[in-house]
């Protein structure tokens, strides 16, 4: 039997004029429990908490009952009062009759009544209630970022300034990521890569940083402040100590068929090649698929071009394993793939092209070396027809929802640098709506338009074909002068969609971190935790939560870094004692709870059990409590009710029901 | 029948005699014919003893949680379902409650399962055998032999059967060619309560429920009810009761166990099967399927492996519970 | 107290709400509720939950057993759990048991869910006073109670 002590809190006025405190008191007095009870005009006061801690020593109280304002306002306070004086402090509970009855009633007899019910209940709740200790769990001191683009390394670096390590798995193999393939950036028009190879070079040179290109995460175990992760190490067939990046095994080598990914393939590279010039690491790769080596046994012209004694052909792929006490989840994005939309003849006609091979084709190492030139015949163009909103805010099951975010901006970049660079070429723009938000945004859609006299029109394309003479008609509706256009033009870039990278799925179901329903990372708070992940240690940088540009993705991998460091900052974790547990001798193990929780906190262990005349071993779950927020969707899964919540169990809301009931 | 009885018999003895298994759950006869108990063997000579006929209704999947549990090391059990009960033992996968390696199913064909109280309410009394014809039944009784139409005898789940595929099975032994059965609609009923009003609604199940005597065999029969402690026998949960003390309890007492098998029920139909008072206990069960279904979408329990029972997922979009409200009705 | 032609004392009914809410959304809603002296009726007894996806249906049932003339269950928006998903669940979750409840005929005005932010005292109270009114006009629970009376 626990020995409550019950104090009622006059609030001055704000409780005392409506509710009869003295009245409470008596009333609560004989409830099972209760030795002692007590009103007084400010129990959060220094004096108030004083009274209680009297009490308890007084009294030999085992549970406190406070009648006061909201748990959300003072629970706190009275917590560390209780443990001052020697009381577990989730042996009191609160009875809010200030905000839920002294406040929103009139009439004080009507609001006495309602306040000794509330006690009641938190008395009945308090009898039941059990001490309860934080856990603690150590945190490893190095963090993860998974992703080598602009928002992993800003990430990274950011972790690894504030002195902590950090290692980077980048699948490809260089640093770097989309931002890399970039010409140049709005709306600054400064050159990307002039920006991000520092950045690259920064992360390559940092002591605290170890890259990992050419590598994916294969598995991942722990929870938050110690996960252990498997890295893969994919062969790359050449030696990154040795390599030291001359690329005269990519000038001899005789294959010539790979596509090269970094110019989107838009023209050819070696077997074995380095992805771009100022590639981190500058080491080569050899393309299993295409090597002549694997393909056929012979050649192994590179293995003899090269000096270094680089070129390993029997290189095997590798797994290391490394601790981590924080994950940042920063795998970025894909274009959405536009063969779906045929309508625009992307997949038949080569000068019907992607924004990003626009880039590409615009950069100075780029497939025609800067000069904008149509694909299909090397050809100057004299018209170029921008289509916006290809797969994004369209709600066919081809399109995303979503609005990409960057790609008004994009459109006004490019339109604006080859009007700049060729004013003889006509841009036309087809839009849904333009959308500017961002500081110096709009002014900069403006430039376009009135200084540079790029032609927007307001209405979708239906439909692109081709012309005999080779060129293109495109087919559209001018929502403002409500009329169908048919305009002649030599190139068509589409501003795909940009949706979540493929992996994200596979990397989210390792981490348990929540997906959305187009494969976005699932924030812990859409407002409030936005670059924490629900699964406690993992953390979101960058595209793979949302469409964003370059400086909200730098933001937000800044924001995650700190948010990182501030948790390996830690020496150790206290854990919220407030967590879930099975009763093992009901729980049937059948899975149903791990299905609802949030936080991936539930697994199940096979254990042994003593029954009469022998052990039987079953299967049970089993809750980590570094990871439970305590939530108790698990609870109510539980079929067998062996899942029970601490702090609010099934018997102590079972008695304030009751309580209330009488 | 009798030919899919002759041939899981041979096919049992094959199995047992190589060692692939070492025990066999089935059906035995109990004092009357009808009364067909489930049983495990492990010789050939109590496969002998072993049935499979019209009577054999009963759904054998929740059996093999206790035959796991206690199979000696290396065994193996070997059982008989049919192919609505290997939608239970699907859903026992799914919560691994029965470890799938430590059994051998056969998927015995079915024509058609026979209630021994609608045989009895056509005036049909003291029967010694039952043998299926197609469309009818051929009835052996002390006071000779009679027969009954296929469609006027069948039980409840049959009416509305699942279909003739097992989905699950080490081997199928189903030779026999299909009968026509008029599929009824297994929501017929529950929709017939729906569209009374409350107060009749309500006295509908007063009637009902107010029989139960808390004899607990819905909830033993039920395969899906397979909890290691059930909440009301647990102290600690706040609904523990035996009986029905107050009257409130019956109601409450179907009500949970409804919502606990709502979306893992497979509808087998067994908790009504076994009711001594004769409460459509299924209706519950079907109600929660029928909503299921109807906001959520089709779902089937056990129909696979794997997959995601409704109560422990969501969609973004969901119907709001005031559905219930704007939906109407009386 | 209303004294009728017989001079009768006729007990005024006073309908016994309990009111599930959520610690993060609701909780705080019913407390700005206070804060703004925005007033419902007194009837309304509230319980704390963690998230509205601990309400367990034992529970609501348990009140009705012991004779809550209405139970009301609040959460955070969809959208805005703080558990992130587990208003999703309670969702299903009470859908059902109130289908289920309605099915049994037991009247289908006697729950009810509403989701109540935070910032939504407002909202809180008007749901509070709309319930409570409406519990008033149904009159006193005896369905749930005695569904075992034998005609």
């Amino acid at each position: 039997m626990q020995r409550i002590g019950v104090f009622v809190c006059w609030c001055g006025s704000n409780i005392a004029a409506t509710v009869d405190v003295a009245k409470v008191v008596e009333a609560v007095r004989n409830e099972p429990g209760v030795c002692y009870a007590q009103d007084y005009q400010y129990m959060c006061s220094e004096a108030g908490q004083g009274l209680i801690k009297t009490a308890i020593k007084e009294h030999g109280l085992t549970g406190i009952v406070v009648c006061s304002c909201s748990p959300r306002m003072h629970e706190a306070t009275f917590r560390k009062t209780a443990e001052a004086a020697g009381v577990n402090p989730y042996m009191v509970e609160i009875a809010n009759i200030r905000e839920h009855c002294s406040w929103i009633h009139k009439d004080k007899d009507e609001a006495t009544e309602k306040a000794i019910i509330l006690a009641r209940a938190a008395i009945a709740k308090v009898n039941l209630n059990a001490p309860l200790q934080p856990g603690e769990s150590a945190v490893v001191k190095r963090a993860l970022v998974i992703g080598g683009g602009i928002a992993g390394l800003q990430s990274a670096i950011d972790i690894a300034d504030a002195g902590y390590k950090v290692d980077i798995v980048e699948k490809s193999p260089t640093i770097g990521g989309k931002m890399a393939q970039l010409d140049k950036t709005f709306p600054t028009l400064d050159c990307a890569a002039c920006i991000l190879t520092p950045k690259m070079v920064e992360a390559a040179q940092h002591p605290n940083i170890t890259l990992y290109t050419y590598s994916e995460v294969a598995e991942v175990k722990g929870f938050v402040g110690n996960f252990t992760v498997k890295i893969k190490k994919k062969a790359r067939f050449v030696d990154e100590t040795k390599c030291t990046g001359c690329a005269v095994c990519t000038e001899k080598c005789p294959s010539r068929k790979g596509l090269n990914e970094f110019n989107c393939g838009l023209n050819k590279r070696g077997a074995v090649y380095i992805p771009f010039a100022q590639a981190v690491p500058n080491v080569a790769v050899i393309d299993q698929t295409q090597c002549l080596h694997f393909k056929t046994g012979k050649c192994g012209i590179c293995e003899k071009n090269c000096s270094a004694g680089a070129i390993k052909f029997d290189q095997q792929d590798e797994y290391l394993e490394e601790k981590y006490g924080a994950i940042v989840v920063a795998t970025g994005f894909q274009i959405t793939d536009v063969t779906k939309f045929d309508e625009f003849q992307y997949t038949k006609h080569p000068d019907v092209i992607t924004s990003l091979e626009l880039e590409r084709i615009m950069n100075a190492a780029g497939p025609t070396k800067g000069t904008l030139l149509r694909m299909s015949n090397m050809e100057h163009p004299k018209d170029i027809v921008f289509i916006q909103c290809v797969g994004s805010r369209d709600n066919t099951a081809r399109g995303k929802t979503y609005c990409s975010k960057i790609c008004c901006m994009y459109t006004a970049k490019h339109a604006m640098l080859i009007r700049e660079k060729y004013p003889d070429v006509n841009v036309h723009v087809f839009y849904i709506d333009v959308r500017t938000p961002g500081k110096n945004f709009d002014e900069f859609y403006r430039r376009a338009v009135e200084q540079y006299n790029v032609d927007y029109i307001k209405g979708m394309v239906g439909k692109v074909w081709e012309n005999a003479d080779g060129r293109l008609t495109v087919q559209a509706s001018d929502l403002i002068s409500n009329e169908q256009i048919l305009l002649d033009t030599d190139m068509v870039v589409l501003a795909a969609a940009v949706e979540p990278s493929d992996g994200v799925k596979n990397i989210a179901t390792m981490l348990t971190a929540s997906i959305d329903t187009n494969n976005f990372l699932t924030e812990a708070h859409p407002k409030l935790r936005p670059v924490e992940s629900p699964t406690a240690g993992v953390f979101l940088s960058g595209v793979c939560q949302g469409p964003k540009d370059i400086p909200e993705t730098v933001s937000q991998a800044g924001a995650a870094a700190i948010k990182v460091v501030g948790l390996l900052a830690k020496d150790k974790l206290v854990t919220n004692p407030c967590t879930a547990g099975p009763d093992e001798m009901m729980c049937n193990g059948c899975s149903t709870c791990a299905n609802v929780c949030p936080y991936g906190a539930i697994d199940y262990v096979d254990k042994e059990f003593r029954i009469p005349g022998g052990v039987e071993v079953r299967r049970v779950a089993r809750v980590n409590g570094a990871l439970c927020q305590g939530c108790g969707a698990c609870t109510v899964a539980c079929p067998s009710g062996a899942m029970d919540l601490k702090g609010f169990s099934n018997r102590q809301i079972m008695a304030e029901v009751d309580a209330i009931c009488k | 029948m009798q030919k899919i009885t002759g041939l899981a018999k041979k096919r049992i003895l094959e199995l047992l005699a190589d060692g692939t298994v070492t025990k066999v759950l089935g059906w035995v006869p109990g004092d009357f014919c009808y009364d067909v108990t489930p049983a495990y063997f492990e010789t050939a000579e109590e496969v002998e003893g072993m049935i499979y006929d019209s009577f054999c209704g009963a759904n054998l999947s929740k059996y093999l949680i206790n035959g796991c549990k206690t199979l000696e090391e290396g065994g193996k059990i070997l059982v008989l379902l049919k192919p609505c009960d290997t939608y239970s033992f699907n859903q026992l996968l799914n919560e691994h409650r029965i470890d799938r390696d430590k059994i051998y199913v056969i998927g015995v064909g079915c024509k058609g399962m026979a209630d021994i109280e609608k045989i009895k309410a056509q005036g049909v009394k003291g029967v010694t055998k039952i043998i299926d014809n197609g469309d009818t039944f051929e009835i052996k009784t002390i006071y000779g032999d009679k027969t009954v139409a296929k469609k006027d005898v069948l039980l409840e789940k049959c009416l509305s059967c699942k279909g003739k595929e097992h989905k699950a099975f080490d081997e199928v032994i189903d030779p026999e060619p299909e009968t026509e059965q008029e599929i009824k609609d297994r929501f017929e009923k529950v929709k017939e309560v729906e569209a009374m009003t409350a107060e009749e609604r309500y006295n509908f199940w007063s009637g009902e429920l107010s029989k139960c005597i808390r004899c607990n065999a819905c909830r033993n029969i039920c395969p899906a009810c397979s909890c290691m402690k059930c909440v009301f026998d647990n102290p600690r949960s706040g609904v523990a009761s035996k009986a029905n003390t107050d009257t409130f309890e019956e109601k409450m007492f179907h009500i949970i166990r409804a919502f606990h098998v709502a979306g893992r029920c497979t509808d087998c139909g067994e908790c009504s099967r076994v009711c001594p008072q004769g409460i459509p206990l299924h209706l519950l069960n079907r109600k929660f399927i029928k909503d299921i279904n109807e906001f959520y979408g089709d779902y089937q329990a056990g129909e696979e492996e794997g997959q995601r029972a409704p109560l422990v997922n969501f969609d973004f979009e969901d119907v709001e519970p005031s559905i219930v409200e704007e939906k109407g009705g009386n | 107290m209303q004294v009728n032609e017989n001079n009768e004392v006729k007990k005024e009914f006073k309908p016994l709400i309990v009111a599930f809410c959520c610690n993060w959304c609701s909780y705080a809603g019913a407390d700005l509720a206070g804060t703004s002296r925005l007033s419902y009726p007194a009837d309304v007894k509230i319980i704390r939950v963690p998230c509205s996806c601990r309400v367990n249906p034992m529970f609501i049932l348990k009140a009705f057993e012991k004779g809550a003339d209405g139970v009301i269950m609040c959460g955070c928006h969809p959208g805005d759990c703080h558990y992130s998903t587990g208003n999703y669940y309670a969702r299903r979750r009470m859908t059902l048991l109130f289908s289920m409840l309605d099915f049994l005929g037991v009247d289908r005005a006697r729950t009810r869910v509403e989701w109540v932010s935070a910032a939504e005292g407002q909202k809180f109270a008007l749901v509070m006073n709309d319930f409570a009114k409406k519990i008033h006009e149904l009159g006193e629970n005896v369905k749930l109670g005695d569904l075992r009376c034998k005609k």
